[in-house]
């Protein structure tokens, strides 16, 4: 809780706030786009509190003072108004609106701000293309497709490019940014930084189907020079890969028979699915299946892939041969780029 | 067709038929509590389900449609309906009215909101509910959705229908009707407040029209306004949705506001402190409520020039809300505040609905919404508006005008007990919901993971949901065993305003003698500056009537047949939305060509009722 001296202002409320957790709340930024928005949610949180305040000050003083009490039955004056006290409560309102309404418009021009100068600065371009449902992440500069995991160089800024390509998702990471909205047929861009390395939850806010409350991704954000190894592994072709990776031969088979056509390995193979060039290195399955001991989640994913996720565009493979299985997830798990 | 020939008519017979704007309130009060115990039993579904992580009580599709069906049957067959009972019964006895200006119209606009309810609800049995959200954003809910979405379509263009005309009615009778001596500026505040909202729908509901008639002709003729593919633009669906949308919330709120006034100045003893600038903010309110629509898309794109733009309009919204606030605790000031039930309702409301103001503030912020935006901070924000607002504000209305429109007032013991569970309930669900969304729950998501720390949050929540449920069972049980409480002095609160002249239970005719208005509060003013009695207008005489009419759920359930056939077109069954639609235009012709001159109640049947006292 090393930010708790930043919440005490706001006491208990945002005390208990920190209760969330530091690389999925909004209220622990992380970077910052995050800290920006932070700062105006406090912003205005002082001032609205400061209007409760006085709200309720006034509405606690009337009620309990002016009650009716037994046997009264006087017939209060009765007041037309006053026009002092009107011109009070409209125009001090409308200052501490300026207070919260200036500031709001400078941010609100900051974060739209996705201007580089493409010679001197340091920045990297994402492509995230929203599917039904999970996420691509695509380098443009670097030839990188990348599914559900979005890696990125710390203290860099990142230009995020936002598409889709059935209904309309939305792209949140709290701890590090605010969300965009993928819309089909429309780009929309964003950007965002993050300083410290990490793994950063985001996840899907446009209602858009069956699976949408479990379309998550991770940011991960590695040190600049892991990263460009990263990309530059990930760009390997298949015939690279072949003599850095130990491939199990076998599961190569499997997975060129039954999934090549919808998901692509080191540049080869077909994109409705998830890219699995790194798939060894993901946090989870699926955006959000644990790996487990005997790997079950990932064998009952491929054997039945809307049990979990409802909704799922994904063929079931539920008649695959044990060893046939066996070998594909030891193939699956050795897909990886950064070792 | 004479007096007594009507009133030899079976009961059911009669409500199927009636144009009485009393009887028509009522109807729209039975038809919108039933919705309402519909979308709160989809709520507490809903919060079942999300009560554990990963819980499996539901299918994430049947989730997706209770997400949808309730936020749709709240808003347009609940809340708007019950606000129309209220308004149909109470604003033509505010303004001395005895009727409204086209009462076939309003017979006709209940009948079309009820039949477009049913066939939405229908789609529950006929392969699923709508699934795309209360918004129904394109393309999800055009090209990636079943025939649920068809219901969602058709059900509301007919109950918009109604709601349209139902508004236009009530601006007509507002501008028209009036007694003599009842200038605009004498109003009370819930007629003003209707006519703002009724306002409000003539210019909101086209686009809502308009918007769901595009989606239609896509999803049943094959046109591609919203397909990417072939050229269209999904985002021009939200603007269409929130041109209507947002103006939608202010439609359901300054109702509510009305009622506030009415109640807080009646208990507290005292004339609404401020009426002029009460009058120009709900003004204000509702011409502002049309310049914000975009804030509900800062996610979607719009640029920063927009975003501001719209940030600064909605922000300034919070003046002339903060003046009503100030002018409501004003009233209070320096009166004898009585703590009726109908009453604790307007109390709660103003620290409820404050805090639901101020994280309406707090969204406005363009920048800082993009961390809001579609989680449960949004969540919790319209529902502490939505239900500190216009939800508390429906509760003291039916306290405040129940012994006026059901001849008998309800247990204000039962009452109190109802409030108290109903407000800590309240708070309790939704309060905690502001930091669910900070810490990073999407709103609409069937489930959440475990290890995300939203799990304590969640719980309290539903435990928030079950008292609110259980609440509102008190408030059923109130209602059955308070009939007994006759109340047949007309005037049990000590009232302000016309409606409570008449005696109890109120004539058909509602005035025997139209009143003369010499004051705002017209009836405080005769009895403190005059002898009790308004003055009348009119000598007592025949007092003309509309005829009843069968023809509004003919025309009503001809577009209800039709849609079956538009839906279910691919089957083959095109005729019946032929014979369907033949059968309303069928029944508006016979409507033209038939002449039909009303009738009149002869003097001595006023006289022996206690309305010709």
């Amino acid at each position: 809780m090393k930010y708790l001296w930043r919440l005490l202002p706001l006491g208990f409320i945002l005390l208990l706030a920190g209760c969330g957790k530091q690389n999925l709340s909004a209220l622990d930024p992380q970077g910052p786009v995050a800290d920006i928005q932070f700062d105006l949610i406090k912003l205005s949180l002082y001032i609205m509190i400061f209007v409760i305040v006085v709200v309720f000050a006034i509405y606690l003083f009337v009620i309990i003072k002016y009650r009716e009490r037994p046997g009264d039955t006087h017939i209060p004056k009765q007041v037309h108004g006053n026009k002092a006290l009107e011109v009070v409560w409209t125009v001090i309102p409308i200052i501490l609106l300026l207070f919260l309404a200036i500031p709001n418009v400078m941010q609100t021009f900051t974060l739209a701000d996705v201007d580089v100068n493409e010679e001197e600065d340091d920045f990297v371009r994402v492509v995230v293309t929203a599917h039904q449902f999970w996420w691509e992440f695509e380098y443009p500069d670097y030839d990188v497709v990348a599914g559900q995991d979005m890696y990125i160089p710390t203290n860099t800024k990142i230009i995020i490019e936002l598409e889709a390509s059935d209904v309309i998702h939305s792209f949140w990471v709290p701890a590090l940014a605010g969300k965009q909205d993928n819309v089909p047929g429309i780009t929309n861009d964003m950007w965002l930084i993050a300083p410290q390395e990490g793994i950063y939850q985001g996840k899907c806010t446009e209602l858009c189907g069956e699976g949408h409350w479990l379309m998550d991704f991770k940011v991960i954000a590695v040190d600049p020079d892991t990263f460009d190894t990263w990309a530059s592994s990930m760009a390997r072709t298949v015939d690279e890969e072949e003599e850095v990776n130990v491939v199990s031969a076998e599961g190569r088979e499997v997975f060129e028979q039954n999934c090549i056509s919808c998901h692509a390995i080191s540049g080869e193979g077909g994109d409705l699915g998830p890219n699995l060039t790194n798939f060894g290195e993901r946090s989870v399955i699926a955006g959000f299946l644990d790996w487990d001991e005997n790997d079950e989640n990932l064998e009952n994913f491929i054997r039945y892939p809307t049990e979990k996720k409802p909704g799922n565009l994904m063929q079931p493979f539920p008649n695959l041969a044990d060893d046939e299985m066996d070998a594909l997830i030891d193939y699956l798990k050795s897909l990886k780029v950064l070792e | 067709m004479s007096y007594a020939k009507a009133q030899s008519k079976s009961a059911v017979w009669d409500w199927l038929t009636t144009v009485d704007h009393k009887k028509i309130g009522i109807m729209y009060l039975v038809a919108g509590a039933f919705f309402f115990a519909l979308g709160g039993f989809e709520a507490i579904l809903m919060r079942i389900q999300l009560m554990f992580p990963e819980a499996s009580f539901l299918p994430a599709q049947t989730f997706n449609e209770l997400l949808t069906m309730h936020g749709t049957t709240m808003i347009f067959l609940a809340a708007m309906p019950i606000l129309f009972g209220l308004m149909n019964y109470i604003v033509p006895l505010q303004i001395g009215a005895r009727d409204v200006a086209f009462p076939f119209l309003n017979s006709l606009g209940f009948w079309l909101f009820l039949f477009g309810g049913i066939l939405l609800n229908l789609s529950w049995f006929f392969g699923g509910a709508p699934d795309a959200g209360w918004t129904a954003y394109v393309p999800l809910s055009s090209e990636y959705s079943g025939t649920g979405i068809d219901y969602y379509v058709l059900g509301l263009q007919i109950s918009g229908a109604g709601t349209l005309i139902g508004g236009i009615n009530f601006l007509v009778t507002i501008i028209n009707m009036r007694a003599p001596g009842m200038s605009m500026m004498r109003m009370p505040l819930f007629t003003w407040s209707t006519f703002v909202a009724s306002t409000l729908i003539l210019f909101a509901f086209p686009a809502l029209t308009i918007g769901l008639l595009l989606l239609m002709l896509e999803r049943i003729f094959g046109a591609t306004y919203f397909a990417v593919h072939a050229g269209g633009n999904v985002v021009i669906w939200q603007h269409l949705f929130w041109i209507f949308g947002h103006p939608e919330v202010y439609i359901l709120i300054l109702p509510a506001f009305g009622i506030f006034s009415e109640i807080i100045s009646t208990f507290s003893k005292k004339r609404l402190f401020g009426y002029s600038a009460m009058v120009f903010a709900t003004l204000l309110i509702g011409f502002l409520g049309f310049m914000v629509w975009a804030h509900h898309m800062f996610t979607v794109g719009m640029g920063p020039i927009a975003n501001s733009i719209f940030a600064v309009a909605t922000m300034a919204i919070a003046v002339p809300t903060g003046i009503k606030i100030f002018n409501w605790l004003f009233t209070m000031m320096g009166g004898r505040i009585q703590f009726t039930t109908a009453n604790l309702f307007a109390l709660g409301f103003i620290p409820s609905f404050v805090m639901g103001g101020v994280t309406g503030v707090m969204l406005a912020t363009s920048a800082a919404n993009y961390q809001f935006h579609d989680t449960y901070f949004v969540v919790a924000h319209f529902h502490y508006v939505i239900i500190g607002g216009v939800v508390l504000g429906i509760f003291g209305g039916a306290f405040y005008w129940w012994p006026r429109m059901f001849g008998y007032k309800l247990d204000e013991k039962l009452g109190k007990i109802f409030f108290w569970m109903f407000l800590f309930g309240f708070h309790l669900t939704f309060f905690v919901q502001h930091f669910l969304g900070l810490m990073g729950m999407p709103r609409r998501v069937a489930s959440y993971l475990d290890g995300q720390g939203l799990n304590d949050m969640n719980f309290i929540s539903t435990i928030g949901a079950f008292l609110m449920g259980v609440a509102f069972i008190i408030f059923v049980v109130n209602i059955f065993v308070s009939m007994k409480n006759r109340e047949t002095s007309g005037d049990p609160w000590d009232g302000r305003t016309l409606e409570w002249t008449i005696p109890s239970p109120t004539p058909e005719y509602n005035f025997a003698q139209t009143p003369l208005v010499r004051d705002v509060d017209a009836y405080w003013h005769e009895k403190y500056e005059g002898d009790g009695k308004m003055k009348a207008a009119e000598p007592l005489g025949d007092i003309h009537m509309p005829n009843g009419s069968i023809l509004p759920v003919i025309i009503s359930i001809g577009l209800f047949i039709s849609s079956f056939g538009f839906i279910y077109r691919e089957h083959g069954v095109i005729w019946v939305a032929i014979l369907g639609l033949a059968i309303t235009f069928g029944a508006m012709f016979v409507r033209s060509i038939k002449e039909d001159h009303g009738y009149h109640i002869p003097v001595e049947e006023i006289k022996n009722d206690k309305g010709g006292k």
